[in-house]
């Protein structure tokens, strides 16, 4: 996988450069997504806030919720709930299409006809998670927050002031960026993986069902391996 | 022209191919003819660079194809159109988006929308299809249709060689035979070099300059069609009794 990667690496920067494949992954990995991870950003935000909120109250901090809430929201669950969510989505349908092409020697055809899968079909999927994921986690951060703000203001009855003043206060740029490139190194991630699963298929619609599902694992706790190295990377122990 | 010299190759303990040499000349037509599981296909797509060999050399108009890679395999095969046995069209793309594949994409060509569709339309002519398959996706298409779909894409950007992997297979017998005069009509007409994987020995014996019998990863008898129908080979002999003995 380590040499599939690295190939992928190298085509991406050989012409042709084919922007509409890229856009059309963008679409199918980004915009396709974006119900799912929505729908996951404001039920995590929503449940996040009612459950700081219960935290808080023992302690009579609850307007520390927004803050607390943001916090976790942009440093923790929005990236790797996003980027669980996509896997489930999109990293899923990657593995069973190039799969499926390799089985019926549609990846073969290709290669005869003088075009590279790998720059083909593999590094638009590879290009459009790494920009999408990202894209997807600022979704996931603002619905995410909107969830908290309604469940903190209108359920629990937490001052709308001190809610948001301390979000202003807790939250610094430099957390939604330790976000986003943990959803760039994600995208990058579970793309690969998927990808080499599809791309390296054998034996029939069997072979595609589990390279499919070892697409899923694989990526799922690559994810939360990834989130740790680059938490200690950025943060330290 | 295509030089195969001393070929092995395995998967595992299962030895496919044992030192297979052939020679195949500019603008003629070779057939490896032989039983399921014989190699033929292993063979054929050591030819255009698919599988690399354990030994041995496959040169192709002077190049060693089976020791390039990326980039330079990937121009090394602009030469190259190949028909496979399960059409392997894209089921993604349209039949017009199939066919054009190779000249949009494969050959750094920048030819227009419309050129495109006149060249697509125009092989899909030859093919005795017309334009209204051009929006079918291959999941609509007959079997036989679908291999003349794949016959034209192998066709489409005017390739030097042509590989057809069992193209008569799973067709009926006036489709086949119309493959068969496409394959004549590609060299003929075209001076296309033919390299046909087969086990249709009729077939085999309409469209072939030479033809050669592979089994138990051997070639056991090369020659032209006489040749080979008047080979000593027990096996040979065997083999093509399954269709002589019928006429």
């Amino acid at each position: 996988m380590i040499f599939f990667a690295g190939e992928t690496i190298a085509w991406a920067f050989r012409p042709p450069f084919r922007f509409d494949q890229l856009l059309a992954q963008m679409a199918f990995i980004g915009a396709g997504s974006a119900f799912i991870v929505g729908v996951t950003g404001t039920f995590a935000g929503m449940v996040f806030g009612l459950q700081m909120n219960y935290a808080m109250r023992q302690f009579a901090a609850e307007g520390y919720v927004g803050g607390s809430t943001a916090f976790a929201l942009s440093r923790e669950l929005a990236p790797v709930f996003t980027a669980l969510m996509v896997t489930g989505r999109a990293g899923s349908a990657i593995a069973t299409e190039l799969g499926t092409m390799r089985v019926t020697e549609q990846l073969d055809a290709m290669e005869t006809m003088a075009v590279s899968p790998i720059q083909y079909l593999v590094v638009p999927r590879v290009l459009a998670s790494i920009v999408m994921f990202p894209a997807l986690t600022m979704l996931f951060n603002a619905l995410g927050y909107a969830g908290a703000y309604v469940m903190g203001i209108y359920v629990a009855g937490i001052p709308e002031g001190p809610f948001i003043e301390h979000t202003r206060e807790f939250l610094k740029p430099e957390d939604i960026f330790h976000g986003l490139w943990k959803a760039v190194v994600f995208g990058g991630v579970v793309a690969v993986i998927s990808t080499w699963r599809g791309y390296s298929a054998r034996g029939g619609a069997r072979g595609v069902g589990e390279g499919t599902t070892r697409a899923v694992v694989a990526s799922s706790i690559a994810i939360l391996v990834a989130d740790y190295a680059a938490t200690v990377l950025f943060v330290g122990t | 022209m295509i030089e195969v010299q001393d070929l092995w190759k395995s998967f595992g303990d299962n030895q496919v191919l044992k030192g297979i040499s052939l020679r195949i000349p500019e603008g003629s037509t070779f057939v490896v003819l032989g039983g399921s599981g014989s190699g033929k296909t292993v063979l054929m797509k050591h030819v255009i660079g698919l599988l690399k060999p354990d030994r041995g050399v496959v040169r192709v108009n002077g190049i060693d194809i089976s020791a390039l890679d990326g980039r330079a395999l990937t121009e090394a095969r602009q030469v190259f159109g190949m028909v496979f046995q399960g059409a392997a069209l894209f089921d993604s793309m349209t039949v017009l988006e199939n066919v054009s594949f190779p000249l949009r994409e494969g050959r750094g060509l920048r030819l227009s929308p419309a050129e495109i569709r006149r060249r697509v339309v125009e092989k899909l002519a030859v093919v005795d299809l017309g334009e209204e398959v051009l929006a079918r996706w291959p999941a609509e298409l007959s079997g036989g249709m679908r291999k003349r779909v794949a016959l034209a894409r192998a066709l489409v950007s005017d390739p030097r060689i042509v590989l057809y992997d069992e193209p008569t297979t799973g067709l009926d017998p006036i489709t086949s035979d119309y493959v068969d005069e496409m394959i004549i009509h590609a060299k003929e007409r075209l001076g296309i070099t033919s390299m046909v994987i087969s086990h249709d020995v009729a077939s085999s014996f309409r469209v072939a300059d030479r033809i050669g019998v592979l089994y138990d990863g051997q070639l056991a008898a090369v020659g032209t069609p006489p040749e080979v129908r008047n080979s000593p080979d027990p096996f040979v002999q065997k083999f093509l009794s399954t269709w002589f003995a019928k006429q």
